[in-house]
């Protein structure tokens, strides 16, 4: 396979990263926009990549977590006036603690179980928003005004501004992941995926890992529901349902699995509705059309990871190795 | 107490319908271990086509209503089946030999299709069933009255289920449809055609389906294009609940479904009726990690 080359994926990552970053330049504010919301969207399927596309697990419910993230700082900032970036670690700690509750007694589920007990967690979290509950949610009318962030003085508010932020996190959330992705963590986590019962035999701790995974990558879509509540400006349930969960998980899984393939995945799936728009009502149906396509088309995703190499391994390893002895 | 026994009744009517569903959900997943997403949506066309058939065509008015309504939920059935088989042929069976998840997207994506379909043939309205077809008579069952469209729900519901255990059970074609869902494999090999089998499954299901889209109609009199969406959700939820690939477990999770979220909205809050239903479905799975009837089989050993 040609196009697996890995420094094809690397000239293709560097030039799609310099697409990004010139982009809002050729861009009116409608655009500009809708790459926010790819960006979004994108951070989102980074953070599902790593639950459903490193270790496997069949995750319907990423939606759940990005609405808890983006409640927490919607009732931060409105009702205690805490500065948006400051709520941003609580959010994604938020997230990341509720996935730790409701994931500890279930993540050992087979496949489809899990899946719908994910689905069920998303509904349950809109209802419950729904239905206001603790009084702080504001029903189904959801929370507005909302402030502005700002990094050091800079307000942030215009589409401009945003886009920069939301590719700038995009930007290192795939540096972390990519790290992730070569450390042992990582390596568990595809154990994992290949096949679970080895991983156990081989002594990997398989719910440990599988629960790292679920609530990192919560923990992450927290943190991108303090950027939507700050983008938006006003939330409400509507915004958190599972079809946004059925969105995210498409991306991945069209993504094959790569953090550039969520990327590219990310801009065909939500830049698609928005160049259809106008088709106006039939939009949906030639979407749902597309994915069927899209899936048919390739059913291996659009960029699968390229295997891990056996130099690279072991040298690593060997150098976590030296450190250990080292100390 | 009256109230108690019309809920559970009330539940016992949904629940059946949940169960027909969740039959399409369960065989398929049985044969191809996939998630047959766009299946509440088939559900959903089967309503619609009743509707049309029943009003557009003016079965209703031609025929005697217990005529009517007979034609109407074979030829339905016949319908929603070509649908379903069609639906394999085009979004599944290529993406056969790939990942199983592929194979979810492609059903998300057919019914994300199936779904706006609905929207823009009839329009995003509430469509109401003709009532006449309601039956009206009330029974007397140890001192409870009880409407006769609930009795006849369970009843229909019930009939379903047990013809489809008996052709299961005790014909050819039913055993080597239980034979490509143990072991795909070995069945070709003992000279089963897998595919017609397959295609035989998405004929079926969708088929019973289609019938509860029409029992839907007839028993809350209204249908709208969403109700794919939160129908086939719990019918799902409910092939889960009994064990999904087990055939008496989603009838079986199906009724348990119906009455639990019937008495939940009874007495806890019909708002939180959903949420209740999945909470109910975390618990058992704490404690039965496959389901009420789910066998404990270990993957990949």
């Amino acid at each position: 396979m040609k196009l697996g080359s890995k420094n094809l994926r690397l000239a293709a990552s560097a030039l799609l990263g310099l697409l990004i970053a010139v982009l809002p330049l050729f861009l009116n504010s409608y655009w500009t926009d809708v790459c926010v919301s790819i960006g979004l969207y994108a951070l989102l399927a980074l953070s599902l990549n790593l639950i459903l596309g490193q270790a496997g697990i069949f995750h319907m419910g990423h939606a759940a977590f990005y609405a808890i993230g983006a409640y927490t700082t919607a009732i931060l900032n409105t009702m205690f006036s805490w500065p948006i970036f400051w709520t941003m670690p609580l959010a994604g700690l938020m997230a990341g603690l509720v996935a730790l509750v409701v994931a500890r007694p279930i993540i050992h589920l087979r496949g489809d179980y899990l899946a719908i007990v994910t689905i069920g967690i998303v509904e349950i979290v809109r209802i419950a928003l729904v239905n206001d509950i603790f009084g702080i949610t504001g029903g189904s009318n959801g929370i507005f005004g909302i402030g502005r962030p700002s990094i050091a003085g800079f307000r942030i508010a215009k589409s401009i501004h945003f886009y920069y932020l939301v590719w700038g996190m995009c930007g290192i959330s795939v540096l972390l992941f990519h790290f992730l992705w070569h450390s042992r963590l990582g390596r568990a986590l595809n154990y994992i995926k290949a096949d679970d019962v080895a991983a156990e035999g081989c002594g990997v701790d398989v719910a440990y890992y599988k629960l790292v995974a679920f609530v990192l990558g919560a923990f992450w879509a927290g943190m991108v529901g303090t950027v939507y509540a700050a983008k938006m400006m006003t939330i409400a349930p509507a915004s958190f349902n599972f079809m946004e969960s059925v969105i995210i998980f498409a991306v991945v899984i069209l993504s094959g699995g790569s953090q550039l393939g969520v990327l590219v995945s990310a801009f065909l799936f939500i830049g698609l509705p928005e160049i259809m728009r106008s088709l106006t009502e039939s939009r949906m149906l030639f979407f749902g059309l597309a994915m069927m396509l899209m899936m048919v088309w390739r059913p291996q995703g659009l960029l699968p990871p390229l295997a891990r190499s056996y130099e690279k391994i072991v040298s690593s390893l060997s150098k976590e190795a030296e450190t250990k002895g080292e100390k | 107490m009256d109230f108690f026994v019309q809920q559970l009744l009330n539940g016992l009517a949904v629940g059946g319908i949940y169960a027909l569903v969740a039959l399409g959900y369960t065989m398929v997943y049985g044969v191809l271990k996939l998630i047959n997403f766009a299946h509440g949506d088939l559900f959903a066309i089967g309503a619609y086509l009743g509707l049309t058939l029943l009003v557009s065509c003016h079965l209703a008015t031609i025929l005697p209503p217990w005529l009517a309504v007979l034609c109407v939920f074979v030829l339905v059935a016949l319908m929603v089946a070509l649908i379903g088989y069609l639906l394999e042929r085009v979004a599944y069976r290529p993406l056969r030999s790939a990942g199983r998840l592929s194979a979810v997207v492609s059903a998300l994506g057919a019914s994300i299709f199936f779904e706006n379909a609905l929207m823009l043939i009839y329009g995003a309205r509430v469509f109401v069933y003709p009532d006449f077809l309601r039956p009206d008579f009330t029974l007397n069952i140890l001192g409870f009255s009880i409407p006769g469209m609930r009795i006849l729900v369970i009843a229909v519901s019930v009939l379903l289920m047990v013809a489809l255990q008996a052709f299961m059970l005790h014909t050819k074609t039913g055993s080597a449809i239980r034979a490509v869902a143990i072991d795909q494999g070995a069945a070709r090999l003992m000279g089963i055609n897998v595919n017609r089998i397959i295609s035989l499954v998405f004929l079926i299901g969708p088929a019973l389906g289609g019938a509860a889209g029409i029992l839907v109609g007839i028993y809350y009199g209204q249908i709208d294009f969403l109700m794919g969406w939160s129908y086939g959700l719990k019918a799902f939820t409910a092939a889960i609940l009994g064990g999904i690939g087990n055939i008496p477990g989603a009838m079986v999770g199906g009724l348990l479904l119906g009455v639990v979220e019937a008495l939940a909205s009874a007495y806890v809050a019909v708002a939180w009726k959903d949420a209740v239903a999945f909470v109910v479905l975390i618990l058992i799975l704490i404690v039965r990690p496959t389901g009420l009837l789910g066998e404990r089989t270990a993957d990949k050993l």
